[in-house]
């Protein structure tokens, strides 16, 4: 369980090296993205027309931030910027992978078997940020750089790209070796269901 | 008697303030038990959850911002006095508090409409968000909760219209299941909030305010006092740990409410809470005048 610090965009040795359990701390350009924002990006590819972040470069974030615009500056800031549960993405996130070629999706609660298929085949990994700590994501964030799909997707939806200095850590929860933290946890969880239910059985024969 | 007006203004006010302190500050009691779950973190990686979440709410509440970017869907819950001389208007006021908060504090817009999209004020053009639980009771004041809650949490609350056969024994199995299959989606770990019985909207209610209920007080029912505790040591065997890591606790505390039920039914409502837990409260007399609870 090691732990590493890294510039963005991650390289193919990067990928390579990163295993399930290992946290890991990055720096460079991070973009916001959620289940319309995967949608809208995925659908403007199919029709071959051009997007306006490049997405192979980027760390995809689950994330619906609060933003506020600068009265003086005119320039937007982070308010808050925890991660989104990224399960709800998992039905759009392999195909992303394959369309796009990102290398690390960060957000929180795990995903399922398909992006942990894709991140083996693509060469790609799932990291966790610790959910609902906002403020500590916040305060990560050096610079908004770009807002793109504002007026389209509204302020959680759209994508906010992002420089980040030290952002993390984030836990390998999904390598490129086909391991998944929080699928063998759900297999633990499951197990240890009849230790469970034996407390609400003893109670009920009291 | 104070002027209809100014005690518009001061409700208006004061729910602007409840909203404030729901989004960025994590009610003492909760906070209390995050703190104890950190000591007794069993692994370094539930530990380090756990620190994170602390150190979060801590600069949230120090700095006056929200502790998570998902400040939720609002709801209003509202006793409402004999005397107190505004009703009808309650809602409107609200309503008005809501956008301002959503300016003032600020709260991310969370309303969106399929065919008008986000309203960007928190306000639902069609007037079911916020969502408002009335109560009538004696008095002349009026107490209001202002209570967020995230979408994480809500995308994982179960109903079950279970076969009375199953039993009590029935109903926590299937809490448990719950938590279970919620696993880290929600943000653990969680206050889980329980409601048996009267129907399936009732139930879900029920177990949505139980969530309402300090940390640690239990049911003044001593035998669903009992299962409050027993389901909660349950779900504690689980090992999902504060978000997900596999170790430590899962579960903050767990509340059951219960309601009698028709003969043929056994509805159950699970509502989870993430760790960030969001309520505030105040009471306004006919006169004006406020009081905060502590939070």
């Amino acid at each position: 369980m090691a732990i590493y610090h890294l510039r963005l965009p991650l390289t193919e040795e990067d990928v390579k090296k990163l295993k399930v359990g290992d946290s890991i701390y990055v720096s460079g350009d991070i973009v916001t993205a959620r289940d319309d924002a995967h949608k809208h990006a995925l659908h403007l590819k199919e029709k071959g027309e051009s997007l306006p972040v490049d997405f192979s470069k980027l760390a995809i974030y689950h994330c619906g931030p609060i933003m506020r615009k600068n009265e003086e500056t005119r320039e937007w800031e982070v308010v808050a910027a925890g991660p989104t549960t990224s399960s709800r993405m998992e039905i759009f996130q392999d195909k992303f992978i394959e369309a796009f070629g990102t290398k690390l999706i960060i957000g929180k609660g795990g995903m399922g078997p398909r992006t942990t298929a894709a991140c083996e085949k693509f060469g790609a990994v799932y990291g966790m940020f610790t959910g609902g700590a906002a403020l500590l994501a916040a305060d990560k964030v050096k610079r908004v750089k770009e807002v793109h799909w504002l007026d389209l997707l509204g302020m959680p939806e759209c994508l906010w790209v992002l420089e980040v200095e030290e952002f993390g850590p984030l836990l390998v929860g999904i390598d490129c070796h086909g391991n998944n933290l929080f699928e063998e946890n759900a297999q633990k969880t499951r197990d240890a269901l009849p230790q469970a239910y034996q407390v609400i059985e003893q109670i009920m024969e009291e | 008697m104070m002027q209809t007006a100014t005690l518009e203004t001061i409700i208006e006010d004061t729910a602007v303030e409840l909203l404030r302190r729901a989004a960025t500050s994590l009610p003492k009691d909760v906070f209390a038990a995050l703190e104890e779950i950190k000591k007794e973190a069993p692994t370094e990686s539930a530990l380090l959850q756990i620190e994170n979440i602390v150190t979060d709410a801590r600069i949230a509440r120090e700095s006056s911002r929200p502790m998570c970017q998902d400040t939720g869907i609002v709801s209003f819950i509202l006793s409402v006095g004999d005397n107190f001389p505004l009703k009808s208007k309650l809602k409107d006021i609200l309503r008005e508090a809501t956008r301002r908060a959503t300016k003032e504090v600020p709260l991310r817009p969370n309303t969106v409409d399929f065919f008008k999209g986000n309203s960007g004020d928190n306000v639902d053009p069609r007037g079911y968000i916020p969502f408002f639980y009335i109560d009538l009771v004696p008095g002349d004041e009026i107490k209001i909760t202002a209570m967020t809650k995230g979408g994480g949490s809500s995308n994982i609350a179960k109903l079950g219209m279970l076969k009375p056969g199953v039993g009590l024994e029935g109903v926590l199995k299937f809490a448990i299941d719950a938590v279970a299959e919620a696993g880290p989606k929600g943000c653990p770990p969680y206050r889980v909030g329980i409601g048996i019985g009267g129907g399936e909207d009732i139930c879900m209610m029920l177990a949505k305010k139980a969530l309402l209920r300090p940390v640690g007080k239990r049911h003044d029912d001593p035998e669903i006092a009992k299962l409050e505790e027993a389901t909660m040591e349950a779900m504690n065997r689980l090992p999902i740990g504060p978000m997900g890591v596999g170790s430590g606790k899962t579960v903050i505390d767990v509340n059951i409410n219960l309601a009698s039920r028709h003969p043929a039914s056994l509805p159950v409502g699970v509502v989870f809470s993430c760790w960030a837990l969001r309520h505030a409260s105040a009471s306004i007399s006919k006169d004006g005048n406020v009081k905060y609870m502590e939070y």
